[in-house]
């Protein structure tokens, strides 16, 4: 090697040296098969969405890695009298505008999220009233005591009242806007990235916030993410390199994502619960040759389909392993500790399912049609068909009316009548607890949907509400813990629904990228990092 | 010539009413757009609540009534999903849906025109042959499927050409541009093969068949017997008689490349009007889905247009009867 | 030549058409080419699976009775882990692929044939009546076309689709969607059989032969129907065999935005968007035999199509 060469080797070094090591360009590309609409906080309450959103914005609480609740912009808060909480705000925070973070912004976004049109209603109670006692100080004033008050208090994010003031965003941007919203296309947040670029629907560019008060956790230098609808599309694009995370990975593509040599897939329990329903209200089924009675108000009828449908197969082979059959219809994570080992999922017993139906009045089975979505959970409509095949061999023929997840709802919600008499449907409770699936998936209901507003089939039992309000108000937690399972076994006696399983999280990964999976399926940007 | 300008204008405007019209009472049976607009737990009362802002509660025709109102303006109304205005929604993806359907047809015109002179020529040669099969596959797998299989040796296997999207654009003016870039020329190879196969089959067969009409006509016969060369007769007479119909075909095809480019745009997650339309589909964005309808009404109608004034320029026969209602 | 349809001696195609379809030139020109008789013995063997499906498949895929989820993806029995019956393997159902695609075919097929029959006839009467009347009744039947071209397929299907699922109160059934998309594909392509046969009766109208069986006293419907009509048969048929392998695809691409025949009840082409998600999985035999299925057979159509269109053209003879 000549002098020459030498000295011009070591410059090139010098000069790689200079320039890759402290600020090399860690681009963290991914794609999610839905769309990024919305940039404004408020306006849909949907948990992809939601985990955006904690890119630029944050809340008053977060919740960790395993969803613990954590201090976020408020340092500590604590419960003055049961009536009134005290949250203490963090100092020297400021928005990605410049302007400080204070109470007053803290009070804004608490009459923002409750105006008409936001989609968050339900984070705070109606009726609680925020005072500010000093510039860091906000009490919350109950009018009933509410344990969980701010346990969904990390996806109510804070938004900045001067900027919402002078941008003529002070209502959220609601479904029924008829003029655009500048907090739709823009954000101004506390959070750890900035919103660079946002175009819906085809990309948004995030770029880190040097002034962020917290400790830095990732080490990206520029985030975009694009939306990709198209299963097989989306999966080749992380085979191909071309992003470094997709969600969902197709099942049936676990597989080939792991034996890539640059993917893998991160596979964790999900809380949704997915569970089969039946219209116990109607005095005739609306679509079943059953004439005059309605078999589904037998519980004998009920627990005969449960005994038909076996969870195992169903895990094997639709759900290729990757799913946790159900016991409850809610997450065994999400129950008091201990409590999951009191309810097994349900064994199969075809001669037993028999026999049920047949002391029920149906030794030969009847006729139903199942209502199913087939593009709103992982494999629903090949779930349905499963059970339906189940459901043959003990007589009872199911037809299938698998739609998009657009005519689905429009058919089962409250909104269409709740016309169905036999469905699939899926339920995580927003904030984590027994409580929010008591009262929306088996509190009784009237036929507007006051009461239990998500139980298409309208199951009632007065005694499972009593226990439910008792439960909302119980601020002792071992009495508490005590009477949702009072409440669960009460249910599980009725067969309310058939819970089928929980399905597994999917998450495409590039090796170069270390991401973090909440059980939420959240997907948070702040605990990315890349090689 | 200029009072059936006009006549047909208005009629296109009747066209256009009636599209808009269809539409919105086929809206009524797309879904319910609010459970798309709201998380899961939403009530009830406030689902309804926000149909009534919007104004789905209201009669079809008082609804279209008002969507036409604005339309006048040029106000689409604002995007369900985005909460944007249509308007800018739209105008932001046609470029990528333009330069995609040019692209596919000018592939199609070209290989489609080529080797359907080719096999006119050579009609029982090997490669004639070779072409039809080829040709014939465009035909005889759907679209997504081509689509998928692309992406899955061209970009999973080989690696050489993204599976999505458009690639670096360069903007001009209100116009964004992947033509400009290396990035944005190779992501428009394979939706633009998936998209241009079909047009390609159609206008080889075409070729094929009137080059072989062609040929056998009084006058190419004739020019054979004055002894004129053979490549000046193929080209020179036979191709020029040919392509005036093929021209027609491809301009009418057009409009229905942009239309179809709903499934390409799809599978290659490309951000044009058609995947615009299909998420819009997906949510029941009503507003974009009237608007795109008006649109692909509205280039329909202007192809049609032109075709139609095209013919009675090229043939005076038709002249005669377009020309004789009033 | 028949002369009871073409009595005027001045028809410049003397085509025989009806009961004409085996007459010596045609026969004589299919026997010579060995690309066509192959493509129709395909094709008629695609035609006797469709019909004797219940015959020949082992199982019955449209029953979920029949299906059992412990034989879900099992391999082609020429591959490690395939099992007797399922010749060609399993999907995720436990359908058996072969038994799929013979009932699968005989749905594409009901759905083409009905498909092309419905567009055919009702794009042929349009299209005589707008061009021989003109005026005022062709402008409103080719606006209405236009209307009709700027709803692509798959628009109308959702349309249709979304009005009968809500006049029948939802109560769905596999044979319902199957009418839907019958009446949606032949809603769609109806306009090119019009604007072929008003082209050429704009054309064909104005010379000799027609003016003369007018002054023989003909009413406008016999002549219309006697002597235009075959003079357009030929691009009609054309038309037909490529929009019946058109009808068929189509049909596959509405299963791939969710209109087309339901899971319970595959269709070829429901199949191949079921199989689709299995590409990258290493289950090719859940896409590939269906697809190789739909291809040949459209493949062999459109030979037909091709040949036919040779043969019925006299100056091509």
């Amino acid at each position: 090697m000549s002098i020459r060469t030498r000295v011009l080797a070591a410059a090139v070094a010098a000069l790689l040296a200079g320039t890759a090591v402290p600020a090399a360009a860690k681009t963290f590309r991914f794609a999610f098969q839905g769309n990024y609409q919305v940039l404004d906080p408020y306006t849909l309450n949907e948990t992809f969405t939601l985990g955006m959103h904690a890119a630029a914005y944050e809340g008053l609480t977060k919740r960790d890695k395993d969803l613990n609740i954590i201090p976020g912009l408020a340092e500590r808060w604590e419960v003055l009298e049961p009536l009134r909480w005290r949250f203490h705000l963090r100092k020297g925070v400021k928005f990605h505008n410049g302007n400080p973070f204070t109470a007053d912004d803290v009070v804004f976004s608490a009459q923002r999220v409750r105006a008409n049109g936001s989609d968050l209603k339900t984070r705070l109670p109606a009726d609680a009233e925020f005072v500010k006692v000093d510039d860091h100080t906000v009490d919350v004033v109950l009018k009933t005591p509410n344990p969980i008050l701010h346990y969904e208090w990390d996806t109510w994010y804070i938004m900045d009242k001067e900027w919402a003031e002078a941008n003529n965003a002070v209502n959220p941007t609601s479904a029924s806007a008829t003029t655009p919203s500048y907090a739709a296309l823009n954000a101004n947040g506390t959070g750890p990235f900035i919103v660079e670029s946002h175009q819906p629907g085809v990309k948004t560019v995030w770029k880190p916030n040097p002034n962020w008060w917290g400790q830095k956790e990732h080490n990206l230098t520029e985030v975009i993410f694009t939306p990709i609808g198209n299963d097989a599309t989306r999966v080749a694009a992380l085979l191909s390199g071309e992003v470094d995370w997709i969600d969902p990975v197709p099942l049936q593509d676990i597989q080939r994502v792991n034996s890539n040599p640059n993917t893998q897939v991160l596979t964790g329990p999900e809380l949704r619960t997915i569970f089969l329903g039946f219209d116990q209200r109607r005095d005739e089924l609306k679509y079943s040759n059953v004439k005059g009675k309605n078999p589904f108000k037998d519980v004998r009828v009920r627990e005969a389909f449960q005994k038909a449908i076996d969870l195992n197969l169903i895990k094997e082979r639709v759900m290729r392993g990757a799913s946790v059959p159900a016991g409850l219809l809610i997450s065994p994570l999400l129950l008091p500790s201990g409590a999951a080992e009191l309810f097994p999922p349900a064994k199969v017993d075809i001669d037993g399912a028999k026999k049920l139906l047949a002391e029920a009045g149906y030794p030969n089975g009847f006729e139903v049609t199942m209502d199913c979505p087939n593009d709103r959970y992982v494999n629903d409509e090949q779930i349905c068909q499963a059970v339906v095949g189940m459901l043959a061999r003990i007589g009872v023929k199911v037809n299938l009316n698998a739609q998009t997840k657009t005519r689905y709802f429009a058919k089962v919600l409250a909104t269409g009548g709740y016309d169905t008499s036999f469905y699939l449907l899926g339920w995580t409770p927003g904030s984590f607890d027994s409580w929010n699936v008591l009262t929306n998936i088996t509190g009784c209901r009237d036929d507007s949907g006051k009461g239990g507003p998500f139980n298409f089939g309208g199951y009632c039992n007065p005694k499972l509400d009593e226990l439910s309000a008792k439960i909302l108000v119980e601020t002792d937690k071992a009495k508490r813990d005590a009477l949702i399972v009072e409440a669960w076994k009460l249910e599980r006696a009725d067969v309310s629904h058939i819970p089928l399983h929980q399905q597994t999280l999917a998450w495409g990964v590039s090796k170069k990228a270390k991401v973090v999976q909440r059980a939420d399926n959240q997907f948070l940007l702040y605990w990315v990092n890349k090689e | 010539m200029l009072a059936f300008i006009v006549r047909r204008a208005l009629q296109a405007l009747g066209v256009l009413f009636a599209v808009g019209l269809i539409a919105f009472a086929m809206f009524r049976f797309a879904g319910d757009p609010v459970n798309q607009m709201v998380g899961a737990d939403t009530p009830p009362e406030e689902r309804l609540a926000i149909r009534e802002q919007l104004g789905l509660n209201d009669p079809v025709v008082l609804q279209f009534a008002r969507y036409l109102a604005g339309a006048l303006r040029f106000d689409f109304g604002i995007s369900y999903q985005f909460r944007q205005p249509v308007a800018q929604l739209l105008s932001e993806r046609m470029p990528a849906t333009l330069e995609l359907a040019l692209c596919a047809t000018l592939l199609a015109l070209v290989f489609g025109i080529l080797m359907g002179v080719y096999s006119a020529l050579r009609r029982d040669s090997a490669l004639a042959k070779l072409f039809q099969a080829i040709s014939l596959i465009g035909v005889s797998l759907p679209t997504f499927l081509i689509g998928i299989l692309l992406i899955y040796l061209f970009a999973v296997t080989l690696g050489w050409l993204p599976s999505n999207g458009r690639g670096e654009t360069v903007r001009l003016g209100w116009w964004t541009t992947g033509l400009l870039t290396w990035s944005g020329l190779k992501a428009l190879i394979m939706p633009s093969i998936t998209l241009g196969l079909f047009q390609m089959t159609l206008i080889m067969r075409l070729v094929r068949a009137e080059m072989l009409e062609v040929l056998r006509t009084d006058y190419i016969r004739f020019a054979r017997a004055r002894g004129l060369r053979t490549r000046a007769i193929h080209f020179g007479h036979a191709l020029k008689n040919t392509l005036v119909p093929v021209i027609t075909i491809a301009g009418l095809q057009l409009g229905s490349v942009i239309a179809f480019a709903i499934i390409t745009e799809t599978v290659f997650q490309w951000p044009g009007m058609g995947l615009l339309f299909v998420q819009a589909v997906q949510n029941v964005d009503i507003p974009i889905m009237a608007a795109y309808l008006l649109l692909v009404g509205l280039i329909f109608v202007v192809i049609n247009l032109v075709v139609d004034i095209l013919y009675t320029v090229v043939d005076p026969r038709l002249r005669v009867t377009l020309r004789r209602p009033a | 030549m028949d002369e009871a349809l073409s009595p005027v001696p001045a028809s410049p195609k003397p085509v025989s058409w009806a009961g004409g379809f085996f007459d010596s030139d045609l026969w004589i020109s299919f026997k010579r080419s060995k690309v066509t008789v192959i493509a129709a013995i395909i094709t008629l063997l695609f035609f006797l699976l469709a019909i004797f499906a219940g015959l020949v498949a082992p199982q019955d895929p449209f029953d979920p009775a029949q299906l059992d989820l412990l034989n879900s993806r099992l391999p082609p029995i020429w591959q490690e882990g395939g099992q007797a019956p399922f010749v060609l393997g399993t999907d995720d159902q436990g359908r058996d692929i072969f038994s799929a695609i013979a009932y699968g075919l005989r749905i594409s097929l009901i759905v083409g044939f009905l498909g092309v029959l419905f567009s055919a006839v009702l794009g042929i009467g349009l299209g005589l009546i707008a061009g021989y009347f003109g005026g005022v009744t062709d402008a409103v039947i080719m606006r209405i076309a236009d209307v009709q071209l700027t709803f692509p397929a798959i628009l109308i299907a959702l349309l249709i689709d979304g009005v009968v699922k809500s006049v029948l109160g939802n109560q769905i059934d596999a044979w319902t969607i199957l009418g839907v998309l019958v009446f949606s594909i032949g809603l769609s392509f109806w306009v090119q059989y019009a604007r072929t046969v008003r082209g050429s009766v704009l054309v064909e109208k104005n010379k000799d032969y027609v003016a003369a069986a007018r002054l023989i006293g003909l009413p406008a419907p016999v002549v219309m129907l006697r002597h235009v009509l075959p003079n357009v048969l030929g691009p009609v048929l054309v038309i037909a065999t490529i929009n019946l392998a058109l009808a068929i695809i189509t049909e596959a691409t509405l299963s791939f935005l969710g209109s087309g025949m339901p899971p319970t009840m595959p269709s070829l082409g429901t199949l191949i968007r079921i199989g689709n998600d299995f590409l990258f999985s290493g289950e090719w035999w859940i896409v590939a035999f269906p697809g190789l299925a739909l291809a040949t057979l459209v493949l062999a159509i459109n030979l037909l199509g091709d040949w036919l269109r040779d043969a019925l053209n006299p100056r091509l003879r």
